[in-house]
């Protein structure tokens, strides 16, 4: 076989299963790369490759025996450093975790590893999820594959640009303001926050408990869905996580038809604020759909406008409580115990004080003051209700349309440390994406070109009602074949060599 | 641990001469549930130190929680019994502070929606005019987890000020409570402290009715913080209550509900103000001190539990439950005291001394009714006031204490024998009959020995023999106690006496 870190995650596990290849070789080739860019690239954080190895020799001696194997057997992953997994490094890209070793696996975690796909090791991100650049990673910043001087989106920057840089063709990321769709969107890759409650959090170190949700990141719709219902589905471990049936998000990756269906373009993302070559690959798309049978009509989200101040209220809020387990009593960091005579308040304030970050450290103030005595009415309250009009603004919407589309990202990937020092600048981002996180609904985001100023990747954003996924991967597939035709060939191959 | 104190105190006639006391009453009740209240961890009490925890109860990151369904039951229960509405849908909300013994620094409650509102329970106390019947209004009871509990080493205090270092244990971490709250408990006058101790006794009561806590004091599943306040007149506008924590037993109720009620009458008679306090209660000293200042800006940050959905209970699983509720306690007591022909002051007894329970297993275990009181509120009550525990929690069991009883009656023992029988129990010598086998306490029943006995005595006392004969029969118990010293209480005082007269030839007219 060819280079097989350039095989799809379901080409891949096709040559698995027939025996084309072995999962170990596949392991080996992805370990090897990684080797070979991931100084430049710094996807990862850590790489587990006796880990992954035995994985994948588990999976080569199970089909060695005979046992069917589940559709993404033996491919690799790249495992966002938010969800524990057994015995291996979990820091969410904080200094306060270091050297912690979970003792359990996350759900998503426990159900990759039950369906044979190899975890290669950990990603980078914006310390605990909060940054659009990761950046505020405690270890230093993920670079774009698509331009090393360049931000790779975040938080998720870690898992879009191994699966860009063909680190892995899947990863999972998390989404709690746009974190896997941001990122998907800067390295023209695919990535999908399902619906909230379609995946369960268990295992995934909270930002905001009422936001988060992991979901695929790939350089495929189809890929995307192959992961997505590996991981979706029911769990008792979380209250949150829905009870229902997973839509079947691969079947709609195959059906890829959007005749008839009507897609709605939200006039309020969009226009003043995006980047020319942004607003110019979207329309073009949104052509491209047009002429695939598709009924596109403008559709008015009156309070998206407002989103972006309820969630920065929301988010500090159910982070500053989140995170005050962080504070040297039970595990990782502790600092200053051996300074005077501290007490435990001492040593708790001294471990926070150095364990967090700006960015943290910024959001865990907003939250506690949000949340304070005399102000809770005025900032979470209202937060809540905006949340609420939101909400109503999608069932209005998805009352003129099936699904509904937007840039992901007002601008493509911008230089690194450009916004380090404008927090609103590096919030804006996620105008587009917060939406969805507020109301739970799920979206997606695949590449739709490169804009022509800055030759980087573009991403369109698809919305769909809560517990519709599989809406996502109908349009987000028929539009992806669409391009590849006006293409001649997947983005990522366009990419400059690493 | 010190306690010296100088607080002054007024005397409780002039307490309650000058001022109104308002009582208000939080009693947290771990439930009995076989598993926490967020995850699967067994909640068995006294097992080592961090081996009943998991991710959800140790608070790891990415771990969450998940209602213990039966433990959202116990609390519906608890709140039909106290004749509490049930809320149609209600959350839980995080309560965030930084303790050691807290694994996510917040605590996972109910805030403004509790599962329960708006009770009440009927208490009764002695008066001096009868038997009355006070009504407790319950304000709210919700349901929470524990959290650990941290014990602090070294240092002088046994607190965690001048501790070496502290240790916590994560094993009560997360044990379903619940916190039942009462409202402001006015009217009650000087018998404040009867309130408030019949109260928690009654609730005890119910609780274990309800089989849905063990209810052990001294254990720690069952709480009490006694908020008490006093005012010059009912009509005046509330004073500023403290807090008294740390009173674990039905008895320390009453006595820190009446020091708190004599502390502060002297700091408002000497024309001072009542601090906003936490205090805590010392059984052995009687006082309350000084804990951590608690003012209402104290500020938990309160807002609804997102890793948790909503619990509405449906309608009909409220009256299901209802229709299966024990029998309440109140008319469980008419019943009991219709039954054993009592008068309404002997069962407030019986009550008060939460010896309900004990009294009728007693009673059901072949005992008559009068021997089961006098035996739980006579010697047992005793021993358990010097102890400062319940009766229940006496190592003795009421199918041994009816079995004590029944060898009284049938003159194997008197009842000097059978305090030391009991003595013998408690001290863990086994049963009745083994500790009377063992410490050979059977009464000297052969009639040889006593004659022997009183032969001895009437030699060596002859003028009060003389008396005797002489029809001064009242002086027999001169000997009859001097035989009952020789066999070490041995002997049947009765049988004793009997012989006694017949030697002498005196007919027993007294």
């Amino acid at each position: 076989m060819g280079d097989l870190t350039r095989l799809t995650a379901a080409e891949t596990a096709a040559a698995v299963a027939s025996g084309e290849t072995s999962a170990v070789e596949v392991a080996r080739a992805h370990l090897d790369r990684i080797a070979a860019v991931d100084d430049r690239v710094h996807a990862f954080l850590h790489v587990d490759a006796d880990g992954a190895l035995a994985a994948a020799a588990a999976v080569d001696d199970a089909r060695a025996a005979g046992r069917a194997l589940s559709p993404l057997a033996g491919v690799p992953l790249a495992l966002k450093d938010v969800l524990t997994q057994t015995g291996v490094p979990t820091t969410c890209g904080s200094r306060i975790l270091e050297g912690w070793r979970p003792p359990y696996d996350a759900t998503v975690t426990a159900r990759l590893k039950a369906a044979g796909v190899v975890i290669l090791g950990k990603t980078n991100m914006d310390e605990f999820a909060m940054g659009s650049s990761t950046e505020h990673s405690a270890y230093g910043p993920t670079h774009n594959p698509w331009d090393l001087d360049r931000i790779p989106g975040g938080s998720g920057g870690g898992s879009a640009a191994a699966v860009a840089a063909f680190e892995a063709p899947l990863a999972i990321g998390t989404d709690t303001g746009g974190s896997i769709r941001q990122p998907a969107a800067v390295t023209g890759t695919v990535g999908v926050k399902p619906t909230y409650g379609g995946v369960s959090r268990y295992g995934l170190v909270a930002l905001a408990s009422s936001l988060d949700q992991a979901g695929p990141c790939s350089r495929t719709v189809l890929d995307a869905a192959l992961l997505h219902a590996v991981i979706g589905g029911h769990d008792p471990m979380d209250s949150t996580s829905l009870d229902v049936p997973v839509p079947d998000v691969v079947a709609a990756a195959r059906r890829a038809d959007v005749r008839g269906l009507r897609i709605g373009v939200v006039r309020e993302l969009g226009g003043e604020g995006y980047q020319a070559g942004v607003r110019q690959r979207f329309d073009e798309a949104v052509e491209l759909l047009t002429g695939l049978g598709a009924e596109v009509v403008e559709v008015s989200a009156p309070h998206f406008p407002y989103a972006l101040a309820a969630y920065y209220l929301i988010l500090p809020s159910e982070c500053s409580s989140n995170l005050a387990k962080f504070d040297g009593v039970r595990f990782g960091l502790r600092v200053g115990e051996d300074v005077g005579d501290p007490s435990i308040e001492q040593v708790m304030g001294r471990t926070r004080a150095a364990g967090f970050g700006a960015e943290a450290t910024r959001r865990i103030m907003l939250g506690t003051y949000a949340l304070s005595a005399g102000y809770y009415d005025a900032y979470y309250g209202q937060a809540q209700k905006v949340r609420t009009l939101i909400q109503r603004d999608f069932a209005a919407a998805f009352e003129q349309a099936d699904v509904l589309i937007s840039p992901t990202a007002p601008t493509t990937a911008f230089r690194l440390g450009e916004k380090l020092d404008d927090p609103l600048a590096m919030y804006l981002n996620d105008v587009a994406t917060i939406p969805a996180n507020l109301a739970g609904t799920p979206g997606m985001s695949l590449p739709v070109g490169l804009a022509p100023e800055d030759g980087l990747p573009v991403g369109m954003q698809i919305m769909a009602p809560a517990m519709a996924d599989d809406r996502l991967y109908n349009v987000g597939a028929a539009l992806e074949a669409a391009l590849l035709d006006t293409w001649g060939r997947p983005i990522l191959e366009g990419a400059p060599a690493l | 641990m010190s306690t010296r104190t100088n607080d002054a105190v007024l005397p409780y006639d002039e307490v309650v001469a000058r001022f109104d006391p308002v009582l208000g009453l939080e009693v947290h009740v771990e439930l009995g549930t076989a598993t926490k209240m967020f995850c699967g961890c067994p909640t068995e009490f006294g097992a080592p130190p961090n081996t009943q925890v998991c991710p959800v109860c140790l608070g790891l990151p990415g771990s969450l929680p998940a209602v213990n369904e039966v433990a959202v039951e116990s609390a519906i229960r608890i709140g039909l019994a106290l004749n509490c509405s049930i809320a149609e849908w209600c959350r839980f909300a995080r309560k965030n502070y930084f303790y050691p013994d807290m694994p996510k620094n917040f605590q996972t409650s109910q805030y403004d929606e509790p599962i329960a509102f708006d009770g009440w329970l009927d208490v009764d106390v002695e008066t001096d005019e009868g038997m009355r019947t006070f009504r407790v209004g319950i304000e709210r009871a919700h349901m929470e987890e524990d959290t650990g509990k941290t014990s602090h080493q070294g240092g002088a205090t046994g607190r965690i000020h001048g501790a070496d270092y502290s240790l916590v244990d994560y094993n009560r971490a997360g044990i379903p409570l619940i916190e039942i709250v009462t409202k402001p408990v006015e009217g009650t006058g000087k018998y404040a402290p009867q309130v408030a101790k019949a109260y928690v006794a009654s609730l005890r009561e119910i609780l274990r009715g309800l089989g849905v806590s063990d209810v052990k004091m001294e254990q720690g599943s069952l709480r009490c913080d006694a908020n008490v306040s006093l005012r010059p007149s009912p009509d005046a506008p509330l004073g500023t209550r403290t807090e008294t924590k740390n009173v674990n037993s039905l008895r320390s109720i009453e006595r820190a509900v009446r020091y708190e009620m004599t502390r502060q009458a002297a700091i408002l008679d000497a024309g001072g103000r009542v601090t906003q306090e936490t205090r805590h209660w010392h059984e052995d000293t009687g006082i309350t001190t000084s804990g951590r200042e608690k003012s209402d800006a104290e500020d938990y940050r309160y807002f609804p539990e997102p890793d948790l959905v909503p619990i509405a209970p449906s309608r009909e699983w409220v009256e299901r439950l209802r229709a299966s509720l024990p029998e309440n306690p109140h008319v469980h007591r008419a019943r009991l005291q219709a039954g054993w022909g009592i008068s309404d002051f002997d069962m407030a007894s019986v009550v008060n001394a939460g010896a309900v329970e004990v009294v009728e297993a007693t009673i059901a275990a072949g005992a008559d009714q009068a021997a089961a009181r006098k035996w739980w509120l006579g010697e047992l009550l005793r021993i358990a006031n010097e102890r400062g525990a319940e009766l229940e929690d006496l190592p003795i069991t009421p199918v041994e204490v009816a079995r004590v009883e029944a060898l009284v009656a049938d003159g194997a023992l008197n009842d000097k024998l059978a305090r030391q029988v009991i003595e013998g129990v408690l001290a863990g010598e086994g049963d009745p009959d083994q500790v009377v086998a063992a410490r050979g306490l059977a009464v000297v029943s052969d009639d040889g020995p006593l004659l022997a006995a009183i032969d001895d005595a009437l030699g060596a006392q002859p003028d009060v023999a003389e008396k005797i004969r002489g029809g001064k029969v009242a002086a027999a118990g001169a000997i009859v106690g001097a035989v009952m010293k020789a066999t070490r209480g041995q002997a049947d005082a009765a049988r004793v006496r009997e012989l006694l007269l017949e030697r002498l030839g005196v007919s027993d007219q007294a």
